[in-house]
């Protein structure tokens, strides 16, 4: 049995939007930083279908570039996140407002 | 050939070097002897240098020593070179030798001064830039000497700054003199313009081939340039600044206010008769504004009770002479008095010097008198002085005066009315120099006490050279005697070769035997023995009204109140031109200030910057500095951008 591309493509529609809709919510700066993961993981996935149904190696390619930048995105973003947390002492975004006017 | 001649101006600034770098280091005879010498040294070699320069046959009398290029750019080209010619030789010798005698009397007059080292730089820094000034072989050299002796003036008049009158006098003397200073530039461009060159010999010589003789641009060039010599030479109207000069030491009078510096407007228009001569109507101007300044500043000087005050008038007066010499074509009987009035006038300064020196520093005439039994020296020679600035025959004045005032008469250019201002102001010259010899040396004694016990004649370092110059006071005119006596005019025999005149190069001896003609001959005795009586009338009324009958003489001042309050006031023109020069220029500028600059250009900046915040006050709420916000934006901009990609 073959899945459609439709399913992988609705799928990975579903996971992009509750990511974008974890980032514009979420005051948590982990759970955002999740999200945003989330919504890499989505397009990983939208492009691994699309790869699949037109026999193309292309999608790879991109894939490993996402989780490669994932990966160094995901180290250098908690250990901004654990600074920021010793200087402030709280992990809700929206108490980082130092550069509001 | 005359190698040494660029030492003549070298040495007095190596001394202002050593003066001037090692200031406050030096003991005092080592600034002496270092001020003294140079000028000393400078004073031998031209000598050297002018007997050398006799020596050469008349028509090849002219040394030119180029040291290095200056200014080569394209066909504008100055060298910094040497000329010496017949009236270079001249000046080197008045500046180094008036200028030697009045270093050494400063040594004795300065003796207690603080600033002892810093004065003995400046006066070797103004030797050496007026030396610069009349050895220079073109017109940017000149002006360069003319610039430094102008510097020197200042420095000197403002010598002690801590008196707010002396600094005020030395910015005027600067300011005024940088009006005149503009016009002699803007005549050097249009000579350059038309000539293509700044050096002497050229322009000289390619005068009569690049100007129209009469034309508007030579009558321009040589009447603007004769708006630096009323600067510098403190004619109407830009005479205002040397009264005010006496600020400065005595000496320093003497030596820049007198003898020196004030006379090269006189010694550039001579260096310019080629070009002077082409051009009838700005001569004209000179031998009206030097007669009008001539009697003008000696009306003025026969009320002033501050002995240097008169003797600064005077030399304005005096000066006015030697421009109306150049202004009937008379430029080497200008040069003549332009001598001869170095040694009396700057014997005059240095005797005033010796009385201010005995009198601690007075220099009120009401208050001296009866100096003569106490200052000899002093009197003696400024007897000569007088009597030679007065005219009486057998002393120097009286040959260049005479000479003057004929010239003014019988020259092509002269009138009746020059003579007779001439005249006049010779009488008025005679009357004020005796109402001063008066007031201060004989009659009853005016001061008090104190100053009276101090009284005493002044050292040797301070009476040799009045005596020095009293007896080239008396001699120096001997070397141009007047035709009709008899006599050769070697002086003007000596200038010839580079006095232009109306027959063109070569001498004026065309005019004069013209004008030696048997009934001329007798014209002219008869004015020499008409001026000769006059001026001996004036001296015995000045005696009569001074000496005799002081109480005549306050009776005709209370008479002629109204009169006397406008000469003491020197005419009011200081207020004048306060009011009307001086005053428009602060209220311009505090227009400028207010309102163009407050209101105008500061209002454009301020108002940028004011639109630049009003802007930001606008749109800083865009900066809400919350995270989720700015990403709530983004997200939208990435819906907004890809729903267009799709849709279209």
């Amino acid at each position: 049995m073959t899945v459609p591309i439709s399913a992988y493509l609705t799928l990975a529609a579903v996971l992009f939007g509750i990511g974008t809709i974890g980032v514009l919510m979420s005051r948590n700066i982990i759970i955002l930083f999740m999200c945003i993961e989330l919504m890499l993981n989505s397009a990983n996935l939208a492009l691994i279908a699309f790869s699949r149904a037109l026999n193309m190696m292309d999608g790879h390619v991109m894939v490993f570039l996402v989780l490669t930048v994932a990966a160094a995105e995901a180290a250098v973003g908690l250990a901004m996140i654990i600074t920021i947390f010793r200087n402030r002492e709280t992990i809700n975004i929206d108490r980082y407002s130092m550069m509001k006017w | 050939m005359a190698d040494y001649l660029y030492l003549i101006p070298l040495l007095p600034l190596i001394g202002f070097l050593i003066n001037g770098l090692l200031i406050g280091r030096l003991p005092k005879p080592v600034i002496s002897l270092v001020g003294c010498g140079s000028i000393g040294l400078s004073l031998v070699l031209s000598l050297f240098a002018f007997f050398e320069l006799r020596s050469l046959p008349e028509a090849s009398r002219l040394i030119e020593q180029v040291l290095f290029t200056w200014v080569p750019a394209g066909s504008f080209h100055v060298n910094i070179a040497y000329l010496l010619d017949p009236l270079s030789a001249v000046m080197i010798l008045v500046v180094t030798g008036v200028g030697f005698l009045i270093h050494v009397y400063s040594v004795g007059y300065m003796a207690h001064d603080p600033g002892y080292g810093r004065y003995f730089a400046y006066l070797n820094l103004f030797t050496f830039s007026m030396l610069t000034l009349v050895l220079a072989d073109n017109y940017l050299l000149m002006f360069v000497g003319w610039e430094g002796v102008g510097l020197c003036s200042y420095l000197l008049i403002g010598f002690w700054f801590e008196k707010q009158s002396a600094s005020d006098a030395g910015k005027k003397a600067f300011i005024v003199n940088r009006i005149g200073d503009f016009g002699f530039l803007l005549g050097m461009f249009i000579i350059f313009w038309q000539v293509g060159s700044l050096d002497f010999t050229v322009v000289m010589a390619s005068a009569p081939t690049a100007f129209v003789a009469g034309g508007g641009l030579i009558t321009a060039a040589c009447l603007l340039m004769f708006v630096g010599a009323t600067g510098k030479s403190a004619q109407i109207p830009l005479y205002v600044w040397l009264p005010d000069a006496m600020e400065g030491p005595t000496p320093v009078s003497a030596l820049i206010h007198a003898a020196t510096m004030v006379t090269a407007g006189v010694y550039m228009i001579a260096r310019s008769s080629a070009l002077f001569i082409m051009a009838p109507d700005a001569l004209m101007v000179v031998a009206i504004v030097g007669a009008a300044t001539a009697l003008f500043a000696a009306t003025i000087g026969l009320v002033q009770n501050d002995i240097k005050r008169v003797l600064a008038y005077s030399t304005v007066s005096q000066l006015g002479y030697m421009f109306l010499a150049c202004g009937v074509a008379a430029f080497s009987a200008g040069i003549f008095h332009l001598m001869t009035h170095a040694f009396f006038k700057a014997l005059l300064f240095l005797g005033a010097g010796s009385v201010i020196h005995a009198m601690s520093n007075e220099q009120d005439i009401r208050k001296m008198g009866g100096l003569k039994k106490h200052l000899p020296i002093t009197y003696w020679t400024f007897l000569l002085a007088c009597l030679a600035i007065a005219g009486i025959p057998g002393f120097s004045g009286f040959f260049s005066k005479d000479e003057i005032l004929w010239k003014a008469l019988s020259s092509n250019h002269g009138h009746l009315l020059l003579y007779v201002v001439g005249l006049v102001t010779a009488l008025l010259t005679a009357f004020y120099m005796f109402r001063l010899l008066y007031l201060t040396f004989h009659g009853n004694e005016r001061m008090d006490e104190h100053t009276k016990h101090h009284l005493h004649e002044s050292p040797k370092m301070m009476t040799v050279p009045l005596m020095v110059l009293a007896v080239l006071s008396v001699i120096g005119g001997y070397v141009g005697m007047p035709h009709v006596l008899g006599a050769t005019n070697y002086f003007e025999h000596w200038l010839a070769p580079i006095m232009a005149s109306e027959t063109g190069h070569g001498g004026e001896a065309a005019t004069d035997l013209h004008m030696s003609g048997a009934g001329n001959t007798t014209l002219e005795l008869g004015l020499m023995f008409l001026a000769v009586a006059l001026i001996v009338c004036a001296i015995l009324y000045a005696r009569h009204l001074y000496l005799n009958k002081p109480e005549i003489a306050t009776r005709l001042r209370e008479r002629f109140s109204g009169l006397h309050t406008v000469l003491y006031n020197k005419y009011f023109v200081d207020e004048i031109y306060g009011a009307v020069i001086v005053r428009p220029l602060i209220y311009g500028s505090v227009f400028l200030w207010k309102v163009v600059d407050v209101v105008m250009i500061d209002g454009l900046a301020n108002g940028f910057a004011r639109v630049g915040q009003d802007m930001a006050e606008l749109f800083k709420y865009a900066q809400s500095g919350r995270v989720r916000g700015y990403a709530t934006v983004f997200v939208a901009g990435v819906v907004v951008l890809v729903g267009y990609l799709v849709m279209r």
